[in-house]
């Protein structure tokens, strides 16, 4: 036996070191220059396109092209390249799961490249421009952090709004030959995210409430809460069914990171789970902020989601988590 | 003495040629580990068959972190439906009390070896270790319970790389092994045994490489049983509820009282692998060992 720890002492898992630097580099600040698009298939009509900044969610068929997501503006000219390199149809929607700037970067590129299937009514009333983009859908939560009211300045141009919001807890769609599930998780990783299921390519596209690079980002000014996430791990897990020994079966593309089936979906919300019931103990006991950080709740799963430097680390997601559970101070006490 | 005659010539390249043939074996003819292989528990068999004690960390070369995630395990987790029909990784899957075949896959019309294929009775989980050169996946590949494999030889030895893992166990009391290790395992053939020597790598959980091998004797009559998993409610438990202790876990202690064992070798680490640490051992506190239980009559 132990002739084996000399060998394996001497072969070094270069692979597997540089699966974990990577793991933990989460910074929105990236120079796009020299990156590439890459296509990966899924299942049934699905591909998972990766390396645009979040990851983008492609369906073709003969109705045309529905792309969930569409990654930063700086790569919206190649991730477009890349989606017609997979169908010469039209673009006909954008599926938009939240309003961070790595999601929708490409909105207006990818929008404009599209159009929307419009006639009769629709055009008579609206005009022939009805038809010049694709259909961008999302929550109204979505629309109403990307644009602002008349004569202020809105955060993104106008071009890249939804142009079809829903506010009911599911929007239905059905394109391509497969019924399209767009369910609102309200309050998870912001308060406008939406998961997409695919029924029939068995694939579900989750946005951010979903990664597999770095602890799950809570967006609380724009009403991100921990409880929200895991009530939308839990939606997922209660969609997808697995093949034998629980894996393969429904697909998952996570918002980042690599593609998933349920079982990885399971770890990562035992995970949140376990440290939102540590923190929700401690937060019971009356421990400030500064005692439940100190008490490190997050140990365990550090050295694979955490981060002590860049926009996300383990102790914004310590904060983050113990400001969702804090009860809110009574006005007057 | 006389000359060599046209016919002892040729008879004796042709004996060469026999004992050449014979002798030199081709670059193709290392051992075959193909067929049927029943497991010897011969190692390890309290860990393998009744399976470990909650708290034995012993001799795991495991960080702080992975030390956390078994004290914090509860073993309700498994009966999760979610998880009750989780197969082990392939670098677990050789530990587990299961029979074993191996086949070749051969391509039709050059004859050359593409693959081995594994299948373990227990999960009925297969792995496949391609043996073309065929590359890796990307990172942003799907991982499997079994990951993905390519073989290489070194002399005798079938040497396994295996990336692309799930997160699995070290050790079945939660002692975890993450997504992000690799395995190297050498498969070694000695007559009808054939030993597995699986090398983890694990840059979240393990401080230094863990190193373990499980043997099993070639059995040409074992039988292959079926193994169908149907994940059902066990227990009534609100959705999303995921066992776990929650602060100390009250149940640490137990192992190393009951075996004389020091708490702090229970606790693992890579200095608990080593021989060298036996005589540290020795000046360790040990905690007073429970009563013996006598059962009611």
């Amino acid at each position: 036996m132990l002739a084996f720890v000399g060998l394996a002492l001497a072969w070094s898992p270069v692979k597997a070191q540089q699966a974990a630097a990577q793991s933990n580099s989460a910074s929105p600040a990236r120079d796009y220059s020299k990156a590439e698009v890459h296509v990966l298939p899924v299942q049934g009509n699905i591909y998972m396109l990766v390396g645009a900044g979040g990851n983008v969610t492609v369906q073709v068929g003969n109705d045309g092209v529905l792309v969930v997501d569409t990654g930063v503006a700086e790569m919206s000219e190649k991730l477009l390249a890349a989606i017609k390199g997979l169908s010469d149809k039209p673009i006909r929607y954008i599926i938009n799961t939240h309003m961070h700037p790595d999601h929708v970067g490409g909105n207006e590129t990818i929008a404009k490249a599209g159009n929307t299937i419009a006639g009769g009514n629709v055009v008579g009333d609206i005009g022939a421009s009805a038809g010049n983009q694709a259909t961008v859908i999302a929550t109204q939560e979505v629309l109403d952090r990307m644009s602002a009211p008349t004569g202020q300045q809105a955060p993104t141009p106008q071009g890249a709004w939804p142009t079809e919001t829903y506010t009911t807890s599911e929007r239905k769609l059905f394109f391509d030959g497969e019924g399209i599930q767009i369910f609102h998780i309200p309050a998870a990783h912001t308060d406008g995210d939406s998961i997409v299921f695919f029924r029939r390519s068995d694939v579900i596209s989750t946005g951010d409430i979903f990664v597999t690079t770095s602890y799950p980002i809570i967006d609380l000014q724009r009403g991100g809460n921990v409880q929200g996430v895991i009530a939308g791990l839990n939606k997922i897990i209660e969609l997808a069914i697995p093949a034998d020994e629980q894996e393969g079966g429904t697909m998952i593309i996570p918002g980042h990171g690599r593609l998933c089936d349920i079982a990885d979906v399971v770890f990562y919300q035992e995970m949140v789970t376990i440290i939102r019931d540590r923190v929700q103990d401690m937060v019971n006991k009356g421990m400030t902020l500064e005692q439940v950080q100190a008490a490190k709740p997050t140990l365990d799963y550090d050295p694979r989601y955490g981060a002590t430097s860049g926009f996300w680390t383990t102790e914004k997601f310590v904060e983050a988590v113990y400001k969702s559970l804090k009860p809110k101070q009574q006005s007057g006490q | 003495m006389g000359g060599i005659t046209r016919g002892r010539l040729l008879g004796i390249l042709a004996l060469l040629f026999f004992q050449a043939a014979v002798v030199v074996r081709p670059v193709a003819a290392q051992m075959d580990p193909s067929g049927e292989w029943a497991p010897r528990f011969d190692e390890d068999w309290e860990e393998r068959i009744p399976g470990p004690e909650i708290g034995d960390y012993l001799g795991l070369p495991i960080n702080a972190a992975a030390r956390l995630r078994g004290d914090a395990w509860n073993a309700a987790l498994i009966e999760l439906p979610e998880n009750q029909c989780r197969a082990h990784g392939s670098d677990y899957g050789w530990r587990g009390p299961s029979n074993l075949h191996i086949w070749k896959e051969i391509d039709r019309s050059t004859q050359k070896l593409i693959a081995y294929h594994t299948h373990l009775s227990a999960y009925g989980a297969e792995q496949t270790i391609w043996m073309d050169g065929r590359p890796h996946p990307p990172d942003y590949a799907a991982h499997t319970w079994q990951g993905f494999s390519t073989g290489e030889w070194d002399g005798d030895t079938l040497v396994i790389t295996t990336t692309h893992l799930k997160e699995n166990w070290i050790r079945r009391n939660g002692i975890p092994r993450s997504d992000l290790a690799t395995a190297r395992v050498h498969v070694m053939k000695h007559g009808n045994y054939l030993t597995v020597a699986v090398i983890v790598y694990d840059p979240v959980y393990l401080s230094e490489p863990f190193v373990r091998t499980t043997d099993f004797v070639f059995s040409p009559q074992t039988q292959m049983a079926p193994w169908p998993c149907e994940a059902v409610d066990e227990v009534d438990r609100p959705e999303g509820k995921v066992p776990s202790h929650i602060g100390a876990n009250p149940f640490l202690d137990e192992f190393p009282a009951k075996y004389g064992i020091p708490v702090e070798a229970s606790r693992g680490g890579a200095e608990t692998m080593y021989p060298e640490y036996q005589a540290k051992m020795k000046e360790m506190k040990l905690l007073p060992r429970p009563a013996k239980v006598v059962p009611n009559r």
